[in-house]
């Protein structure tokens, strides 16, 4: 600086006027000078030493995410449709979803399997995403600290546009990953935080994507020869004083799927069950709850959710009831009806799931031929005797309800039904979250309510 | 100039960028509202704490370890004699793998969901056990990888040791 200071009241030779002082820049230039460089530190490129940053790498990373994140919407939008939320304000965790319900249409019971894989999916592939989240935004990470901050009105508004983006993927991955743990830290029901975050986060992941995958498409083709460090194609990533490497950028991919490999491993055995489940080691239900007929997942046990013995006992009573009129049950009522048999899976939002249990008890159609609805079913508004929490009842469409295999089960894999599992009587519906397969069923009301 | 030129000279780019990104400003505001009715403040928090927190706080704590790391493995310039040392990949990808299985499952590692096995009737020890075990299994691998390769690497060597030995033996 002070030499540049010298140099400036320096009088110039070819000067007509000596007298006359020599022009200093307006104080605005100055100051738009002083801004322009950038203060020691994260903004200046070369703070960044890191040999593997580059286009290449990013490119790979962004596309990997750009097929990731586009499944993981997709899925997220198929299990938000399978609670049926636009059916009854009993099913909807988010009423006040307006027009981002648009695309919801009515959940189907085939294939039966549908609804596990599809969270299986979900919550694996979330799940194994978090190492290439974290290597792609390490890739990035010089951008964050560019200097001038804001370069222009465009520049201004797409690095709002990133806060939503990078915001918004660490906030559902978090929530989502947190909820699968049962560990609600998160300030809101994981329903609203994770179904309207990914709604705000989706539309800058759009408009990222638009702005970036042509550059993208074209680093992979350059291969090797990639644009050099500062111009405008380089897109600030490769740093421009490099140390030597002490790993090379496939080498650093390998690293990355490795760390995805080993979370596939210790997670994805809980969405399949049986055999592999124990290859799970880290994954919330990677164990069995105890052996024998009733020894498979619990969401939530018959203590956790406040079912007292009385409530289920002999005084037990199953109502049934429509419009016209109603029928009480007693358990050895239920049992003397037509037991049917079905080989549904339980899966649950969180990811995890059982492989298929032999369940048996009366058909949903069979009850509702007690109150006169045997033909042409209508929808079913299902009650536990569960106090409080959420889901402790649902409304059934009519497609579940009249599924064949949708059951009022009281038996499962040859056994009464454990407390936990439900006893006295449960509901298990084809494809239908688990959530959504009520325990300790004390009313089902065909129709609208009276 | 053109119209479109002076918009872009303005704007900085053009404005089929200016309409996406605005578009996508009224869809995040749409679910925006919805996001931020309940714990407003919380929300907010979580949503831009979230990213300030890996920026400004997890990156540069791995890297700042990672060059550490770096310093341990990194060849003294002039000391050209002797085994080269070993590349910091061999301590570097076993804690990486290690530190991201805890950062994703740490809720369950370190006991901090207490009603989890009200919940789901599953015992809530043994996460810790199963996570150290697997880290040590990660080092145990690296470990016989080093050995594996340094066999393989310095077998030129002991070959021609050998073959040293042999020429003085049969000169003898």
């Amino acid at each position: 600086m002070e030499a540049s200071h010298g140099k400036r009241i320096r009088p110039e030779p070819s000067s007509s006027a000596p007298s006359e002082p020599v022009k200093r820049p307006a104080p605005l230039t100055r100051l738009r000078t002083a801004v322009s460089e950038p203060p020691p530190g994260p903004a200046r490129p070369e703070f960044w030493r890191s040999p593997l940053r580059g286009l290449w790498l990013t490119s790979v990373l962004g596309l990997v995410l750009l097929v990731g994140v586009t499944l993981l919407f997709v899925t997220g939008l198929l299990s938000y449709a399978a609670y049926n939320p636009d059916l009854s304000p009993v099913n909807d965790q988010t009423p006040d979803k307006g027009w981002l319900g648009f695309y919801l249409f009515s959940w189907p019971t085939s294939p039966y399997w549908l609804y596990r894989v599809n969270q299986g999916v979900h919550v694996v592939l979330g799940v194994v995403l978090v190492p290439v989240l974290l290597a792609k935004l390490w890739s990035v990470i010089p951008k964050m600290f560019q200097w001038p901050p804001v370069r222009s009105v465009s520049h201004g508004i797409e690095r709002l546009s990133l806060l939503l983006l990078v915001g918004g993927a660490i906030f559902e991955f978090a929530t989502g990953i947190l909820n699968v743990q049962l560990h609600y830290i998160f300030p809101g029901s994981f329903y609203v935080l994770h179904f309207y975050g990914a709604w705000v986060f989706i539309g800058a992941f759009v408009v990222h994507v638009a702005f970036r995958l042509p550059r993208a498409l074209r680093a992979l083709r350059y291969g090797r020869e990639l644009p050099e460090a500062g111009t405008e194609e380089a897109a600030g990533l490769a740093s421009p004083r490099p140390v030597p490497p002490t790993i090379s950028r496939r080498g650093a991919l390998g690293m990355i799927g490795l760390g995805s490999l080993a979370l596939f491993v210790v997670t994805a055995g809980q969405s399949v069950g049986g055999w592999w489940r124990q290859t799970a080691l880290l994954a919330p239900h990677g164990r069995d709850p105890g052996a024998g007929p009733n020894g498979f997942q619990i969401n939530k046990t018959a203590a956790s959710v406040g079912i007292r013995p009385s409530d289920i006992g002999p005084a037990w009573r199953l109502t049934v009831c429509s419009g016209g009129g109603q029928v009480v049950l007693t358990r050895d009522e239920l049992l003397a009806m037509e037991q049917r048999e079905a080989a549904l899976p339980i899966a649950c939002v969180e990811g995890w799931s059982t492989p298929d249990q032999l369940w048996s008890g009366v058909r949903l159609t069979d009850l509702a031929a007690l109150v006169g609805r045997g033909t042409d079913t209508p929808r079913a508004l299902v009650e536990s005797v569960q106090r409080g929490g959420s889901f402790r009842s649902v409304v059934l469409r009519d497609n579940q309800v009249r599924d064949h295999r949708s059951l009022l089960a009281v038996r499962v894999n040859g056994a009464v039904l454990s407390q936990d599992h439900g006893y006295p009587a449960r509901v298990i519906v084809p494809g239908a979250p688990g959530v959504h397969n009520t325990k300790w069923v004390t009313r089902i009301t065909f129709g609208e309510p009276a | 100039m053109s119209a479109m030129t002076a918009f872009r000279r303005r704007y900085g780019a053009s404005p089929l960028h200016l309409l996406l990104v605005l578009a996508s400003f009224a869809l995040a505001a749409y679910a925006g509202v919805r996001l931020l009715k309940g714990d407003t403040l919380g929300v907010a928090l979580w949503f831009v704490g979230a990213a300030l927190l890996h920026d400004l706080v997890l990156l540069p704590l791995y890297v700042v370890t990672d060059r550490a790391a770096q310093r341990l493995f990194r060849e003294k310039a002039g000391v050209g004699e002797g085994a080269p040392r070993p590349s910091v990949n061999y301590v570097r990808v076993p804690v990486f793998v290690s530190g991201l299985l805890l950062l994703v499952w740490w809720p369950l590692i370190l006991g901090r969901v207490d009603h989890y096995t009200a919940y789901t009737g599953l015992p809530a020890d043994g996460f810790l056990g199963r996570w150290l075990l697997i880290t040590a299994a990660l080092f145990v691998a690296s470990a016989a990888t080093l050995l594996v390769r340094g066999w393989h690497e310095s077998a030129p060597r002991r070959r021609a040791a050998r073959r040293e030995r042999r020429a003085r033996e049969a000169a003898r």
